[in-house]
């Protein structure tokens, strides 16, 4: 199994079905109205006809072509085309006062990239509060390039080509903790506290389908569709799951951040729309990234 | 919805001492106003999904936490007779419809979500979590499979229907906590949409029990 490659990389609750529906029809528009670069991929939709094409197949080989499928993404993972550019909006002089993002501390001191992202979400005294990386991201950008708010959190998540500056730097900043151990801890009173409270969002139930995140992510084994899904209940669940966001997603033709990835997450739940950075973004994120220590950090991956 | 507040800690208390604490379910506490408020204001409305999504009923509020922890019997039991008392059955007395809608029913996973167009009908998603014909091979496994659920059964019998359309209308009738959306309590499925999955269920011509 190559190292990017994870078993709970397909995470969509819609699951397989409407996958294969974005995938065949040449052209044919997502559930956003928007043309994915998917659809463009011809080499790929012909394998996935390949594959459909087999209904009368045992599941197991369903199965095994889809980890063929996987496997083949591997081979050329374009988040480097968002880590390239991440680079160099990091170092450029933006915003009203003209400062590179350089002058931010995501935690290890100004300017350190390098494993930054093994210890976030955590808490900064600078800001008296817990913070992950998109929310570190966004408020160096206020108080420090000048940028108000609102102009900061215009496109927090990309499509097509209205580009988001977070998935770019989310990319490359990440990239910088590729095969660091994760190391996030929750000494600081307010981390403790944002632990807990992600801890009572996983398995608050809410909504018209009762819908929690443990309902789909709190035992072993299990899928949606053909989509397996892990148990972030759990050491190992919890590790695979988080160390491989961002991930590039093939069928979105967008690098998405672990913003996004819950933010779509409670979509599916059925819930209202979790807004960028916000509290409980972050206390879920620090539940889940805890429970991810002790793994090496293997993102931007690239999933389905 | 009062007695949830008391009633949380005592599930979970409830939920140590049967494990024998060898494993020991992490104690979830219950979601205190200030949470609640956090929660609130990190959520904005969108399309259909209205803050009030957060607002719990009881068997919401009892069952959020880990699967590992049980239940107490009386805890269970009361939240499966109130539940009970929720579904209505079908006027008319005829509770099978067509079990070709059925299938398109099951094969939907659109509804309720702040990305979809209230207009339009929502799907019951059931291949989502469970395997129901045998030629759709996509099929989740978060509840049981229900291939050949009519022909296991004895068929469409009156018993079986009512059981069937309940289910579906309210899962937590009968399993308390039960991971399966309340279709017909949370009006996510029309009364002809359930009767026609119970006929994907039932109906001895459904691919579910062939």
């Amino acid at each position: 199994m190559h190292p990017h490659q994870a078993a709970g990389d397909w995470y969509e609750a819609e699951g397989w079905r409407d996958c294969k529906r974005q995938f065949l029809p040449y052209g044919e528009e997502t559930m956003n109205g928007e043309k994915t670069m998917m659809t463009r991929l011809i080499g790929i939709a012909a394998l996935l006809g390949a594959i459909f094409a087999s209904g009368a197949h045992a599941q197991n080989t369903t199965l095994d072509e889809i980890a063929r499928y996987r496997a083949q993404l591997q081979d050329g993972n374009p988040a480097e085309l968002w880590e390239a550019r991440g680079e160099d909006l990091w170092k450029q002089k933006r915003g009203p006062k003209q400062v590179s993002l350089e002058q931010c501390d995501l935690g290890k001191g100004r300017g350190v990239v390098k494993g930054a992202y093994a210890e976030l979400p955590r808490y900064f005294s600078d800001a008296d509060k817990v913070m992950d990386l998109e929310s570190r991201l966004l408020h160096c950008m206020v108080t420090l390039q000048g940028f108000s708010r609102a102009d900061a959190t215009k496109r927090v998540f990309g499509s097509g080509s209205s580009r988001s500056d977070y998935e770019a730097l989310a990319a490359w900043i990440t990239s910088e903790s590729r095969g660091v151990v994760m190391k996030v801890s929750l000494n600081h009173q307010k981390m403790q506290e944002a632990y807990e409270l992600g801890e009572k969002a996983f398995y608050f139930r809410g909504g018209p389908h009762d819908f929690s995140c443990a309902t789909c992510h709190s035992e072993d084994n299990k899928r949606i569709r053909l989509q397996d899904l892990p148990n972030l209940t759990q050491k190992k669940g919890a590790q695979l799951g988080y160390t491989t966001w961002p991930a590039y997603r093939v069928s979105q033709g967008e690098l998405r951040t672990f913003q996004w990835r819950i933010n779509d997450c409670f979509r599916q739940q059925r819930f209202p729309d979790l807004v960028f950075g916000s509290e409980l973004s972050i206390a879920l994120t620090a539940f889940l990234a805890y429970n991810a220590n002790g793994a090496a950090f293997n993102a931007p991956a690239i999933k389905r | 919805m009062k007695t949830a507040h008391w009633a949380l800690p005592a599930v979970v208390i409830a939920g140590l001492v049967a494990a024998g604490c060898a494993t020991a379910p992490r104690e979830i506490q219950p979601v205190t106003a200030n949470d609640l408020a956090i929660m609130k204001a990190s959520f904005q409305e969108k399309g259909q999904a209205k803050l009030d999504r957060l607002d719990q009923d009881e068997a919401q509020k009892l069952c959020s936490h880990p699967p590992s922890v049980r239940i107490p019997a009386e805890v269970s039991a009361r939240i499966e007779k109130n539940n009970m008392a929720t579904i209505k059955y079908p006027a008319d007395g005829k509770l099978m419809g067509d079990w070709k809608a059925g299938e398109v029913i099951a094969q939907r996973g659109v509804g309720k979500q702040f990305s979809d167009n209230p207009k339009t009908p929502s799907g019951g998603n059931c291949y989502a979590c469970h395997q129901l014909s045998k030629n759709e091979i996509s099929f989740g496994t978060i509840g049981p499979s229900l291939y050949n659920f009519g022909k296991l059964r004895g068929g469409p019998t009156p018993e079986m229907q009512r059981y069937a359309y309940g289910r579906i209308y309210n899962s937590q009738a009968f399993s308390a906590c039960s991971n399966m959306p309340r279709f017909g309590h949370n009006d996510i499925l029309t009364e002809q949409q359930i009767k026609d999955v119970t006929a994907l269920l039932l109906d001895p011509n459904s691919p579910v029990n062939q």
